[in-house]
């Protein structure tokens, strides 16, 4: 049986641009949540009504997305397919590092990030937020060590079994992040059991964009033919499993469930949710990239269509988590309400620069994270 | 010393006794007769609720939110988006028959209360006697409480706060609500600052579990309803006037 060899990366322009890049959005970052935590959440666009902003939607993009990351490990390991196995490594990294970047950007926006321990030795076991906890850091133990016995021949007996804790754990916290929303009974947005599965759903296809985008800056060209193709159209894939846990979302809200009025806003209205939905994640992050991925691949289509995809996810997300915010809840059934605490009225949010730095550092981090390790370990596979 | 001088002694010893003691029993005597004791255990055999009469509460009037914020040190700050409101004056327009009322709204003490059940660290919490509360040393300011409150009845600090009241601890970065003037009660007390504060009688505090109370004898008599009755969240907050 011949071994696959692999390499880490050499200290090429791409390394050091990475590098520069993420140290300096990093720092912008670190000074954003340094502000906010100074000054308080009132510098932020963020208020009593949209009380998550800006950047608890990078974070769960980056969570959700973490676990989508792992899926080239998950098909190599579990499903046993040979020809993602030279790919698992670098998955498994990938999905470290964008899970690190997101919980990062969520401990640094809390009101007390100071409290972490408190959040890590207080658990309310009846509240999935606190699962959430223990599946994040759960999540970071089981794929390094799935990670360690893809790395060490001395453990390698162990990949499969790892592999598939690895890919059962990845789906309880991606089912468990998307019932962080699926709970909140008191918002027609997300009232709904088809949150978990549809992040699960997205995951596949947000994670496996980040996969391209770092394949795509730091593979060899000739490796990279040999594979984009193939990952190509699991992307195109992918992006359709996507769309179709959107359209079944918005067509159980529109036709299930009492939540009418909310789709009519998030598809119709005159606001902002329209366009990102149907422009941005629509077109630009799913049709657009699809043409791409299916009209050739190279390095550069892989980096675009990756970038695309990301953008109408973000776009998603955005309409997802804040919509559902800004839309009014109903307080008494039949009556229409005013107050001076926006009872009965569309909120607005305008996301501030804080918040965009700060959402941004998490980006930062899984970027910096990726690129020690590329050039830390053997991660990319290079000719028998 | 004489006979005289010792039986004065004795005299302005026990009329010493005596006035320190009729000093004290009226406070003595008042704790028991009052709801419950500042050292008594807090029971679930109390239910703490409030009762609204919409008829009663007069448009434009905010003597309720202005006591609140008085009793418990709130004040404006960087405007209605960030200030904490824990109880705001909502006017309901009936969408067939065009009715209007006004009413108080305010946490609305549920006894199956969402935010306890998805804070993280147990910071939300409901007391034996129904009242929901924040553990300011254990909020991580996480807000995800104020995403499944139904009736948006929190408010997040979002700066720096000063001359907080002893009895009413606050600060940046964690989240807050009406406690029910929980100090108050944990006094003996038995009303709150918008319920003394309401000119028209429009709000009525009591114990709901005690059929004899004022508030138990106007829910047999008119009944009151939930806010989103729906959710079945058991509130303690109940309001009578509201059509449908």
């Amino acid at each position: 049986m011949s071994t696959q060899r692999y390499q880490a990366l050499a200290s090429s322009s791409a390394f050091k641009t990475s590098l520069i890049v993420g140290l300096l959005v990093l720092g912008i970052a670190g000074f954003a949540a340094f502000n906010m935590e100074h000054e308080g959440h009132y510098i932020t666009g963020m208020s009593n009504q949209v009380v998550w902003g800006i950047p608890h939607v990078f974070a769960i993009f980056l969570i959700v997305s973490a676990s989508g990351a792992l899926n080239i490990a998950s098909i190599a390991s579990v499903f046993n397919k040979d020809f993602y196995k030279p790919l698992a490594r670098l998955s498994a990294v990938v999905a470290i590092a964008l899970l690190v970047g997101g919980l990062a950007v969520i401990l640094l926006d809390l009101g007390r990030p100071d409290r972490l321990l408190i959040a890590m030795t207080h658990y309310n076991f009846g509240s999935i937020f606190a699962w959430n906890i223990i599946l994040y850091t759960g999540f970071i133990g089981i794929a390094a060590i799935y990670l360690w016995t893809m790395l060490d021949w001395q453990v390698e007996r162990f990949k499969r079994l790892a592999g598939i804790a690895a890919f059962s754990w990845r789906l309880v916290l991606t089912a468990g992040t998307g019932s962080i929303f699926g709970v909140l009974v008191a918002r027609e947005a997300y009232q709904i059991a088809i949150m978990g599965p549809m992040f699960i759903v997205l995951s596949l296809g947000y994670g496996q964009a980040f996969y391209l985008i770092v394949i795509g800056l730091f593979m060899d060209e000739r490796q990279l033919s040999k594979i984009s193709e193939r990952l190509s159209r699991l992307m195109v894939m992918m992006i359709l499993y996507g769309l179709a846990a959107s359209v079944i979302y918005h067509l159980s809200n529109w036709l299930l469930f009492d939540a009418r009025q909310f789709e009519h806003y998030l598809l119709y209205s005159e606001t902002v949710f329209p366009l990102l939905l149907w422009g941005v994640h629509l077109v630009i992050g799913s049709i657009l990239p699809i043409w791409l991925l299916r009209s050739g691949s190279g390095p550069i289509k892989l980096i675009l269509s990756g970038s695309l995809v990301i953008i109408g996810g973000i776009a998603q997300f955005y309409s997802l988590i804040i919509g559902g915010q800004t839309f009014p809840m109903p307080l008494v059934e039949g009556y229409e309400a005013t107050s001076s605490f926006f009872d009965g009225v569309i909120v607005s949010y305008s996301p501030s620069s804080w918040e965009l730095m700060l959402g941004s550092g998490g980006f930062a981090i899984a970027l910096l994270l990726i690129v020690f390790c590329l050039r830390l370990f053997r991660l990319l596979p290079v000719d028998r | 010393m004489s006979q005289i001088n010792q039986y004065r002694r004795k005299f302005l010893g026990a009329a010493s006794a005596a006035f320190t003691g009729l000093s004290i029993a009226p406070g003595i005597l008042l704790q028991t007769v009052h709801a419950k004791a500042n050292d008594e255990a807090v029971t679930s055999k109390q239910r703490w609720g409030l009762l609204i009469d919409t008829n009663l509460c007069e448009p434009g009037c905010t003597d309720c939110i202005d006591a609140c914020n008085q009793e418990n040190g709130l004040r404006d700050i960087h405007g209605p988006e960030t200030d904490a409101q824990w109880i705001r004056k909502v006017t309901l327009k009936h969408q067939k028959t065009g009715h209007v009322l006004n009413m108080p709204v305010m946490c609305q003490h549920c006894a199956e209360p969402p935010c306890v059940d998805v804070c993280p660290t147990g910071a939300s919490f409901k007391r034996a006697d129904g009242i929901v509360l924040v553990d300011k040393h254990i909020c991580i300011g996480c807000r995800y409480c104020m995403m499944a409150c139904p009736y948006k009845a929190r408010s997040f600090i979002h700066e720096k706060l000063t001359d907080q009241l002893p009895h009413a601890p606050r600060g940046k970065g964690t989240v807050e609500g009406c406690t029910l003037c929980v100090h108050r009660i944990d006094r003996g007390e038995n009303t709150t600052a918008c319920t003394q504060a309401c000119p028209n009688g429009a709000m009525t505090f009591g114990d709901l579990k005690n059929p004899e109370s004022e508030i138990s004898q106007k829910l047999a008599q008119h009944s009151g309803k939930e806010l989103r009755a729906k959710l079945k969240l058991d509130t303690g907050v109940r309001y009578q006037g509201i059509q449908g």
